[in-house]
């Protein structure tokens, strides 16, 4: 019984992490423009893509020395976070940036008119492009991303006691990169000059104009940061689920989003909580109701805390002096 | 020091201020004053850049500021507290005069603006690490004007500074103001509070209905029957 739960504690805060990057992507974005932004879950689909392309490329699999692999990994995690992150930036620029004034329901339509383009984009990519590393030539399947990371059980030789808990090295790979990744996120919204800037537009963009903060800058930055943690989110992602799918960005982008409400949106801390708590619930529900009651049980809970507290976890419902 | 000439600004098809024109020379004070929806935010928001105008011109320093954005206006020295306060709310009250001071890189002289914001108003330094939120108004009213001052404005812009605060503390606002201005910083005040504006400006102008139908030395309109009339309530 132990086993079982400190197993699904494993999976659930693993899962969660994921959401959590790319929940933060969707509530930084918000928390400046008040903008639900449909077309990131795709950027991560994409992200996936490429990491899969890059894999194939370097041709990097279970036989790559340690040095090498952890180098490479690197590298593929940075190509990632800036290629997402410059994609997020490029779609800002491009498409919302000459809707600000528009009315909201223009950029909410175009974001998903770009959601519907990225997933048309991973559909060709996943088609003859990724033929030319391996992946495979039908465009729509899902594509099988490979087991690069060692599969040696490491619970045993870490608790030191017989166990039928099993920890990977991948699932330490996306609790470890996450934390870093979150803390550094931390760090610079509470103490960079970027991050106050961030924070001052978020609670009131007219204000920060006076104070002489670009705030097309500022909004340009969120996207290219919350892009970049989808990236992060993506390859990761893709070694732990091992499967990537042009219509991945679409599920977990719901998810994702779907956490950020319920931590409260627009509020980071939240972002993190509401990705965890979802992965937690999922992990819990499959092994205890079974796996295809999921969405039923996951989002009853998620109403339930919804309707105890309408704007979220950590959002606050106190109303500020104006 | 400013020009304005001629503003016309508009909301869609509301016209809210109809031919603005009016000076702020270098170390003056002076102040807008009129009734409520004269136009007096809407030709402070033309001049700071937050509004674009529809006609008209805005000179600072004899620079045309028709294209600058208003984030580099303030870079010129031009620096205004909003109506309303607009405070960062979940920011402390040391980060919200961080804020005000964005543009600048002189650690020293932003640490002895602190000291001078604290010395103008102990009660900010009693509160630094407060959330600006859950000051009281005047309290905030102090924080905003102090915000402004972290830039190092040359020409301060104030909006309605005193609106909604206890007479004791509308006081200390415009003592602050006159300090403030024999430190140097030129100031545009716009006022309800139209006596204690003209007690303290050297000249003013009064809006109506977004036109400018008196201009002349602040004392001289503190005298004048139609202002006693209107704006006085004598
Ligand atoms: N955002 C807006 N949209 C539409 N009309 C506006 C807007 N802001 C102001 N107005 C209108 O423009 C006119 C001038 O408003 P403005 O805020 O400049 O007046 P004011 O002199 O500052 O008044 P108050 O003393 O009440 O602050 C008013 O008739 C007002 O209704
Ligand atoms: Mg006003």
């Amino acid at each position: 019984m132990f086993d079982t739960i400190a197993q699904q504690l494993i999976i659930g805060l693993t899962n969660g992490m994921v959401f959590a990057l790319v929940a933060l992507g969707y509530t930084m974005v918000y928390g400046i423009l008040e903008f639900i932004n449909f077309a990131h879950g795709d950027v991560f689909m994409l992200a996936a893509f490429l990491a899969l392309t890059l894999v194939g490329a370097l041709d990097v699999t279970q036989q790559t020395p340690p040095g090498t692999l952890a180098a490479l990994l690197l590298g593929i995690v940075v190509a990632c976070a800036l290629f997402a992150g410059g994609l997020n930036y490029a779609i800002d620029r491009v498409v919302y940036r000459p809707l600000r004034r528009a009315p909201k329901l223009a950029p909410l339509v175009s974001a998903i008119g770009v959601s519907f383009i990225l997933q048309n984009v991973g559909l060709f990519w996943g088609g003859s492009a990724m033929a030319v590393f391996g992946g495979g030539g039908q465009a729509a399947a899902p594509k099988a991303f490979p087991d690069i990371l060692p599969q040696t059980n490491l619970a045993a030789s870490l608790f030191g006691v017989e166990t039928k808990l099993t920890l990977l090295p991948k699932d330490l790979l996306v609790m470890g990169a996450s934390v870093v990744i979150m803390a550094a996120l931390y760090g610079l919204v509470r103490h960079t000059k970027l991050g106050k800037a961030m924070r001052a537009t978020a609670q009131d963009p007219n204000a920060a104009r006076l104070m002489g903060i670009d705030v097309d800058k500022v909004v340009g930055a969120t996207f290219l940061i919350g892009g970049a943690l989808a990236g992060v989110a993506a390859v990761v992602y893709s070694l732990y689920i091992n499967t990537i799918h042009y219509q991945m960005g679409y599920q977990n982008g719901l998810y994702a989003f779907t956490a950020a409400v319920v931590g409260g949106i627009g509020n980071i801390p939240g972002a993190v909580l509401g990705g965890l708590v979802l992965g937690l619930v999922r992990a819990f529900s499959d092994q205890f109701i079974g796996a295809q009651w999921q969405p039923a049980v996951l989002f009853g809970i998620l109403i339930v805390i919804l309707v105890f507290r309408p704007a979220g976890l950590l959002g606050s419902t106190a109303r500020e002096k104006v | 020091m400013l020009e304005v000439r001629d503003l016309h600004a508009a909301y869609g098809a509301i016209l809210a201020v109809n031919g603005v024109t009016l000076d702020v020379r270098s170390g003056e004070i002076v102040t807008l004053i009129g009734a409520n929806g004269a136009g007096k935010t809407t030709t402070l928001n033309c001049i700071a850049g937050l509004l674009k105008p529809k006609s008209g011109s805005v000179r600072f320093d004899g620079e045309d500021l028709a294209r600058v954005p208003a984030h580099d206006i303030v870079r010129r020295g031009l620096v205004m507290a909003p109506e309303g306060r607009r405070v960062f709310p979940r920011m402390t009250v040391a980060e919200n005069l961080e804020m005000g001071a964005f543009t600048r890189k002189d650690k020293d002289g932003i640490r002895a603006d602190f000291e001078r914001v604290y010395g103008l108003f102990p009660i900010l330094l009693e509160r630094a690490q407060q959330v600006a939120g859950t000051l009281s108004g005047g309290e905030q009213q102090m924080l905003a004007v102090g915000r402004a001052m972290m830039a190092r404005p040359r020409l301060l812009l104030l909006d309605e500074p005193s609106l909604g605060l206890a007479p004791l503390i509308v006081k200390r606002i415009f003592e602050v103001i006159r300090t403030l201005n024999e430190a140097g910083t030129t100031i545009l005040l716009v006022e309800q509070n139209a006596r204690m504006a003209l007690k303290t400006a050297h000249r003013g102008y009064v809006l109506e209905t977004g036109q400018v139908t008196m201009v002349d030395d602040a004392a001289r309109l503190l005298a004048d029957a139609r202002v006693q009339a209107a704006y006085l309530g004598e």
